[in-house]
Parts: C-alpha cells; structure tokens; sequence
C-alpha cells in the first residue's frame, strides 16, 4: 500500500482545506482593519468595507502621524525599546554566566533563591506598594527597572552556556585568561544565536507591553509606550449600544482613525517577525529540551 | 598555610563572578524579595505596612471579607471557568494543528503556513482586542455588516455574555496556536523514523501511524505543558481580560487578576487585594506542586 511513492489521497486534499482556512482566518483580520485604516469614511458608514479598501486614501495615516501626542508616544517607545533591550541582555548575561562555573561557591543556593521568585510571586500590590516607596510610580523608569531580568530567558541563556565545552574555557583559563575575559572573548561570540533570540524576546515584549503603564503610570500620559496610548484610543472611541442598534450611523471617520493607530503599531512587528521568527523557534525550543 | 593558599587562590579566580552577580542578585533582592514583605498588608488592617512591630495583627479578616464579598466570588467563578474552557478547547488545538502540519506533504507551502500562524502571537492583545472590536462589533463590526448586507440580523459577538465568552476563548486560540505548534513539532522531529516504517511495513493506515507513533512520542511534552496549564488555573492573562473587555459582559469578564487590579489599584484596598493575591499564588503554586507528584506518581517525567 505504502510504496516508495507517495500518492496524493483524499486525506491530503482535507489537510491542504484546512491549512488554507487557517492561513485565511490569521490573515483576514489584519487586512480587515488595514482596509478600515485604509478606506473612505462614507464607504465604512455605508458598511461596504471588508477586506478590501474601497475609495482608497491614505488621510487617517497623515492625521495619526501628525498627532503629536502620537508621535512622541511612538518614538519614545522605540527608545525605550532599544535601552530594554540592551539593559536587559546585559542583566542576564551577568547573571546566567557566574552560574555555569561548577567550581563557584554558592551557586546552588543563589539559583534556588532566583527560580523560588518564578515559582511564587509576590504579587501585584506588594509590588506596586514597593514601587511607590521607591518613587517609581509615574517615573518613566518603571517601564525599565522592574523587568530587567526574565528568569525564563535567563535560563535558556544559561542551558546554552552550558552547552560551550568545557574544554575551550579550560584551556583558556590555562593561558591565564579570567572569566571576564573568557566570556568576552569566547562565550559571547559562540552565543549570537541565542542572544538574538533573548534580544528579541525583551524587544517584542516590551513593544507590545502596556500592563506595567496601566498598573504604575497612570499620573504620567506624557510617558505612556504605544500600547497603553492605543488602548486609551480604542477604550475612549468604542461604543457599544447593541441596545439599540439602529440609532445612530457610527462614525466611520473614527473607526478608520482607531484602525489606522493600530495598523501603525502593528507594521513594526509585522515587518519584523517573518525574518525573526527563525531565532523565536529556536528559543522556543531551547527552553523546552531542557524542561 | 595551604589552607589559606587556596581560599586566595579561589577568590582570585573567582572574585569577578561574584562582582558580576552584584546587580542582577540586587535585582531579585528589591524586586523579588522585598514585595514578599509587603505581603504581610493582608494581615493587617492598614493599607501602609508602618512596620511589623506596629502594625495591628488582624489575622484572616481581609481573607474573610474577600470571600464574602460577591464581585470576588464572581472573578473566582469566572476564573476558573476561563481556566476549564481553555483547558477543553484550547490545550489540544495546537495538538491538532501539529499533527496536521506535520501530515502536510509539501514542504514549501508547510514552511507559509506556519510563518503565517506565528504571526497573531506577536500582536500585543491591545492590537487583537482592537481588532476584535473591528471585526465582531455589534455596530460597526465587519462580520455583522456581511450578515446584514445579506440580510440577516447582527449577533451580539461581543455584547452577550455567552457569546462573549465563547469569542474570548476562541480568539486566544487563533492567537496562540499557531505558536504554540512549536514545541509539538520539534518533539515530533525526535520520534524515531524506524517506528514509521515498522508500522509502514505492518500496513498501517495513516490514522493508526498518528495514533500509534506520533502521539505516543508527543505525550512526555503534552504531559508537562499540562502541570504548567494545570498550575495556573487560579491565573489569567490580565491584558487578555482587558483588551476584550466591555461593561455589557462585566460579570464574565471579570478574573482574579483584573479584580485586584480595580479593587487593589483603582479602588486602593491594598490590604484586601494583597489578600486575594496570596490566595492565587498559594493555590497556584500548590496546584503545580500536587500535578508535578501526581504525572511522576504515575510513572511520568515530571517538571523536576
């Protein structure tokens, strides 16, 4: 039955069905609101766009863009995402890198001491409580501080270190060299793979990070990241009468200036994902060999 | 004197590592630990921990009013009716969906499909519920206008309770199963190909190789992501309660961590919202605990 050959069956007709639905149902939302961002007001009052712009313009983009609130929100969290990311990886290479040394003193008592906080958290108000003692709250530093370190990421970091034979830092620390050294000069260039990766986890999460402006940075609109900006937009703008639906004509310029924000939030990510995605798999499954 | 030796020869080698830990051990000391402290507010009636000699002990009574309190029965309910509809409807989707990637013939269009079903996890769940709202609106909503264009009448998506819930699940789903996928597949790469051609050679249909071979291979993964999903069913995801969120669904949309969000935060019961927090945590922490013993009682590979 199963020879060398393979044979197009009817069950592989049905798989083909189904994938092109999935790729249909992750696609058409996103050119649903890039066609909403992209059409006429009257055309999305009259409710005749889909997936497709109809009496295509591009007035929503300029009006966004020209916001200066928007602006600023859009450009600081794309500093703010930079210094994350830098931040970040440093933190947790400093502390993913001392825990490979079998030879260290401590070691297993400060990893328990580090994975004990992943297992049980404080929770939110003890740390919110913190933050006000320390006079973060409304601080544009709160968007960094707290979350330097991802203990997951840290031990992906680790496990990969691991993973460098032990020879090659033996023999380095024979020629004299100390762990700074060593590290510099042997562990980080073996590393890119994984440093890509954790760089981009840092910077996907803190593009796409608002809950930390929602719980600590509500005094402070003028320091609000993308996100937390375009959640005000979408909470202020949406109606919801279904009560009575036929009451008034929605106003299609509104809904198109919404779909333009979040069309302009999301072209980053979307840019950048498909080339990425690669070192995302990678990490995802790094994380999982070990368990 | 050797003695001796050696501890200088130990710090000398090691006295950078112990530098380099300064930060990140500050890190966890501040935001880790100190906060474990705080947790004691919900022993007391303050809402500002004077200091733990001062402060009045009030025992269990936040614990107690928390559970008399209506709007935290609800967010428990709610939580833990998310946490099972997930666990039913969203913990084998991405099963599923591997399995029938990895049935998929032809490579190329395999490799675009799975690029394309990454792709809604990297939206932030803002973006996702603002597209919800553009899609599903009873209003304004794209889906509604087909159905009415057509002449049917709109359906309250995301206005009934029900349907909401039911919309709420379904869109984690499309945003995370794709990704999700991931760590399936990667499992199905290491199952061994001799047990392909072994069933191969005894005529096995293609439902019995999947059955037989590959989700056998898959079940040390699929156990261990269920103490994982097991051990947060007293969670959510409070960015996905919020970003769905409306008032006409309120009292299914509430879960435990936006409740201690509006009555911690916004309503500032710091005290109270402690209280509720520890109640996750505990029984989190407690439910990830028990499943870990009962998958190694059981003769499985545990977490640990």
């Amino acid at each position: 039955m199963n020879s060398g050959i393979k044979k197009t069956t009817f069950g592989d007709y049905v798989i083909i069905t189904l994938m092109v639905l999935l790729i249909l149902v992750c696609i058409l939302p996103v050119m649903n609101v890039i066609s909403i961002a992209l059409s006429d007001a009257g055309a999305i009052m009259r409710r005749e766009v889909a997936f497709l712009p109809v009496g295509f313009n591009i007035d929503t983009f300029t009006t966004v863009l020209g916001d200066a609130r928007f602006m600023r929100s859009l450009t600081w969290t794309a500093v703010l995402t930079a210094i994350v990311v830098v931040v970040n990886l440093t933190m947790t290479i400093l502390c993913a890198y001392p825990l490979t040394f079998m030879s260290l003193k401590g070691r297993k008592i400060i990893s328990f001491l580090i994975i004990f906080t992943m297992l049980f958290g404080a929770g939110l108000i003890p740390t919110f409580v913190l933050l006000r003692d320390l006079n973060l709250l409304n601080n544009p530093l709160v968007l960094i501080l707290p979350g330097m370190i991802s203990v997951f990421n840290m031990i992906i970091m680790r496990n990969f270190f691991l993973g460098i034979p032990d020879s090659l830092k033996e023999s380095a620390e024979i020629d004299g060299a100390g762990p700074i050294i060593i590290l510099i000069k042997i562990y980080l260039p073996l590393s890119v793979p994984v440093l890509a990766t954790i760089g981009l986890f840092y910077a996907v999460g803190r593009w796409n990070g608002f809950q930390d402006a929602l719980f600590f940075m509500q005094g402070a609109s003028e320091w609000h990241p993308i996100q937390m900006l375009l959640f005000n937009i979408i909470e202020n703008n949406t109606a919801f009468d279904v009560a009575d639906p036929g009451a008034t004509s929605p106003p299609g310029w509104g809904e198109a200036i919404q779909a333009a924000a979040i069309v302009i939030a999301m072209v980053p990510i979307l840019c950048v994902y498909p080339f990425i995605q690669k070192y995302f798999v990678q990490g995802a499954t790094l994380g999982a060999v070990k368990g | 004197m050797t003695k001796q030796s050696n501890l200088k020869n130990y710090w000398i080698r090691h006295w950078a590592l112990y530098a380099m830990l300064i930060l990140p051990l500050a890190y966890f000391f501040i935001f880790s630990y100190i906060p474990l402290v705080n947790v004691l507010m919900a022993w007391s009636p303050n809402n500002v921990i004077l200091s733990v000699w001062e402060t009045d002990w009030i025992g269990w009574a936040n614990f107690e009013r928390a559970f008399q309190l209506q709007p935290f029965r609800d967010a428990v309910r709610n939580t833990l009716m998310f946490s099972f509809l997930d666990l039913a409807l969203g913990f084998p989707a991405p099963i599923i969906l591997a399995l029938l990637l990895n049935e998929l013939k032809m490579p190329r269009f395999k490799k675009v499909t799975q690029t394309i079903s990454y792709m809604p996890f990297f939206l932030s769940w803002i973006i996702v519920g603002g597209m919800a709202v553009t899609l599903f609106s009873g209003t304004v909503g794209t889906v509604n206008n087909i159905i009415t264009n057509m002449g049917g009448e709109a359906f309250p998506f995301l206005t009934n309770p029900t349907s909401w819930t039911f919309m709420n699940v379904f869109i984690a789903i499309w945003r995370t199963v794709g990704w999700n996928t991931i760590i399936y597949l990667a499992a199905i790469t290491a199952i061994n190909p001799e047990l392909y051609e072994a069933a191969d050679i005894d005529g096995a249909s293609r439902l019995r190789k999947i059955w037989h071979v590959t989700l056998p291979g898959l079940r040390p993964v699929i156990v261990i992501l269920l103490v994982l999903t097991l051990g947060g069913i007293m969670g959510a995801d409070l960015a996905r309660f919020i970003a769905l969120d409306n008032n006409l669904v309120r009292n299914v949309s509430e879960v435990i961590p936006t409740f201690v969000w509006r009555w911690g935060i916004q309503s500032m019961n710091f005290s109270l919202a402690t209280a509720v927090g520890i109640f996750q945590s505990v029984i989190g922490m407690v439910l990830l605990l028990t499943s870990n013993w009962l998958v190694k009682k059981l003769g499985g590979n545990g977490f640990w």
